[in-house]
């Protein structure tokens, strides 16, 4: 076990495929500066792989105060083993207080690994980060400046915030798309650290032997939010304000059936029975009708927002709000609302 | 050559059909009220040990930590093709999150003994955190591969596998054992046989006689069902040499602070004019339950 260190920096994982970052590690990156501030402590990041480097000056320009990388053929390819051992003495070294990765299929391989070697804390799938402080139910003792982890649990219907008060570091993975990405400053530098650490034949248990990656296409599964438009939005163009409403909120657009058919918008958005099934957390139906099909694709959602100017539509039936009007009006006053909010 | 395989499994309650009656009235779910069900990606983590044992020889031993009435997924797996099953249930195994579980789990393969897979699946419904499988892995020091879609090999002491990387696939040698998280798309679970399901369909744990374990009566029922071969095993945290401080919630390091339900808790439907003030009013509402922020 580590020893508590509230001194500690706030850590993330710098994941990178082919030397290059993934997306979520720069969503990361303001998240851990806004810990690291509220704390008064350095963002660290830490960057395993081969012929890397280059990658530190995107994270000095993201907000990290400090990479610590690590460059070792046998990290080429990701598997879990080195990539463990490498995190898990990194972390018995420097004793950060809070590590932060992504809710890659990577970072969710890699991450309970080493929460498991160094005997931490660690929440899978956040959706926020907040530090507290936080009274124990039983001792009313507070514990000071404790990392809030907050995420859906139980199928999505509940929202359980996790803390982890005594076995540090405190650890957890994070949705991708959750976080938005700060302005990069380009100018801003920080220290590169190279650190050593052997990795010994033994652990080099499994090899990739082929590898095969698809460019990324439309993300609606894992997306917590889906603004989706309907044959109700009329044009392709005006399938911009579906666009815009998403954008926003930090969301994934949606189709449905009548829209792809229009031609508004590809099939790879297409929600229902034969596209994609999502059950995010929040579903907002645009000049959907709502047609059985598409219900069944999505009325798992744990939230759903129906607009339709027909106050009979079929999506009313399923819609836990519904506005009936135009969608051309009440979007973009949706959006400046949210804009707007307090 | 045959290989040996153990499946982690559990039973999990059905998250996927919550109405607002499983919600009590403090935002926190009535499990209760839920049906009790087989995980859904550990029947394919069976399947793709029953495979290895169909493909290239060997057993499948299944293990699950949980109540007595966690034996109904054990039988589930006898009726498909298990060769032995084994509950841990103790009560101060209780409340312990990923990492005492994953303690828990690798100290019951531990005394299972030989093998040469260990495959769970990937996640549980009830919690989404897929973080036991890698924890059980580390601490049974041995390799992982996650999100496995297809065995495509295994000879000697290897196997090769093919495994989801989220934006695509690729194909990993991996020297045995080795544990292995299954995804949904890897298989399609086999149905119950009948001939086994005749064969299994009184196999009880000891706990489910619903006795007083220093009774007599207890004793003879005991000595009845092991007698007919109808005994499944039942560990306690003793059986498999646990130390009692990494188990429960002595050995949890993360605490639910804080719970809110997102279930609407009446069957509602609320309207919401389209005017500045009603949208205001439900953009607020989203913000203030953090669906969006």
């Amino acid at each position: 076990m580590i020893e508590k260190n509230p001194n500690g920096d706030v850590w993330i994982f710098a994941e990178q495929e082919d030397g290059k970052l993934q997306d979520v590690v720069l969503e990361l990156c303001g998240k851990a500066r806004d810990l690291a501030d509220r704390l008064g402590v350095k963002v660290g990041a830490v960057l395993p792989g081969y012929n890397v480097a280059d990658q530190a000056k995107t994270l000095f320009a993201y907000g990290v105060d400090k990479v610590y990388l690590i460059e070792d053929e046998k990290l080429k390819h990701f598997t879990s083993s080195p990539y463990a051992h490498v995190m898990t003495e990194m972390i018995k070294k420097h004793r950060p207080q809070i590590v932060l990765y992504g809710a890659t299929n990577l970072g969710r391989d890699l991450a309970p690994r080493i929460a498991s070697a160094t005997r931490s804390g660690m929440t899978a799938d956040c959706t926020d980060l907040e530090i507290s402080d936080v009274p124990d139910s039983k001792t009313k003792e507070v514990y000071k400046n404790v990392l809030l982890q907050i995420r859906p649990a139980f199928g999505g219907n509940i929202i359980a915030t996790i803390i982890n008060p005594f076995w540090w570091p405190q650890m957890a993975t994070v949705r991708e798309g959750v976080i938005p990405v700060r302005d990069a400053c380009l100018t801003r530098t920080g220290e590169l650290i190279r650190e050593n650490i052997i990795i010994n034949d033994a652990m080099m248990l499994v090899e990739v032997i082929e590898r095969h990656v698809e460019p990324r296409r439309v993300n609606l599964k894992g997306a917590r939010i889906i603004v989706a438009g309907g044959g109700g939005v009329g044009s392709r163009e005006n399938f911009n304000l579906i666009f815009e409403l998403a954008g926003a909120l930090g969301g994934a657009v949606g189709a449905s059936r009548a829209a792809v058919d229009g031609g508004f918008i590809s099939h790879d958005y297409q929600v229902g029975q034969t596209g994609t099934t999502v059950r995010p957390a929040l579903y907002i139906a645009c000049g959907i009708s709502g047609a059985v099909q598409h219900r069944a694709g999505m009325q798992e959602s744990a939230k759903i927002i129906a607009i339709n100017s027909d106050p009979d539509a079929p999506i009313f039936s399923v819609a836990h709000y519904g506005i009936v009007g135009d969608l051309n009006q009440i979007i973009p006053m949706m959006i400046k609302s949210f804009k707007e909010r307090a | 050559m045959a290989y040996h395989s153990i499946v982690l499994v559990k039973q999990v309650p059905d998250t996927s059909n919550i109405t607002g009656e499983a919600m009590k009235e403090d935002g926190t779910i009535n499990r209760a009220a839920l049906p009790a069900i087989f995980n859904p990606e550990d029947l394919h983590a069976l399947e793709a040990a029953l495979e290895v044992k169909e493909r290239f020889g060997g057993t499948v031993t299944v293990l699950t930590m949980g109540l007595p009435k966690a034996a109904d997924i054990l039988r589930d797996c006898l009726y498909r093709g298990a060769d032995r099953a084994i509950l841990i249930t103790d009560r101060r195994a209780a409340a312990s999150d990923t990492l005492a579980t994953s303690y828990i789990l690798a100290k019951g393969v531990e005394t299972i003994g030989h093998y040469d897979f260990v495959f769970c699946g990937r996640q549980a419904i009830d919690g989404d955190t897929a973080q036991v499988g890698p924890q059980c892995a580390e601490k049974l020091g041995i390799p992982q591969v996650t999100y496995l879609e297809e065995i495509q090999a295994v000879e000697g002491e290897f196997a090769v596998l093919k495994r989801n990387i989220g934006n695509g696939w690729e194909v990993v040698r991996v020297k045995l054992p080795v544990l292995v998280t299954v995804i949904e798309t890897a298989n399609t679970p086999r149905p119950w046989a009948a001939r086994k399901m005749m064969k299994h369909k009184h196999s009880r744990v000891p706990a489910e006689l619903g006795l007083d374990s220093t009774s007599t009566e207890y004793q003879s029922q005991l000595a009845d069902i092991k007698a007919k071969g109808d005994l499944i095993e039942q560990w306690t945290l003793e059986d498999i040499h646990a130390e009692l401080d990494r188990c429960g919630l002595a050995g949890s390091p993360t605490k639910v602070f804080r719970i809110q339900s997102i279930v609407l808790t009446k069957e509602g439907f609320t309207e919401v004019l389209p005017t500045e003030e009603g949208i205001n009013g439900l953009i607020h509402e989203l913000v203030v339950d953090r669906t969006i922020g």
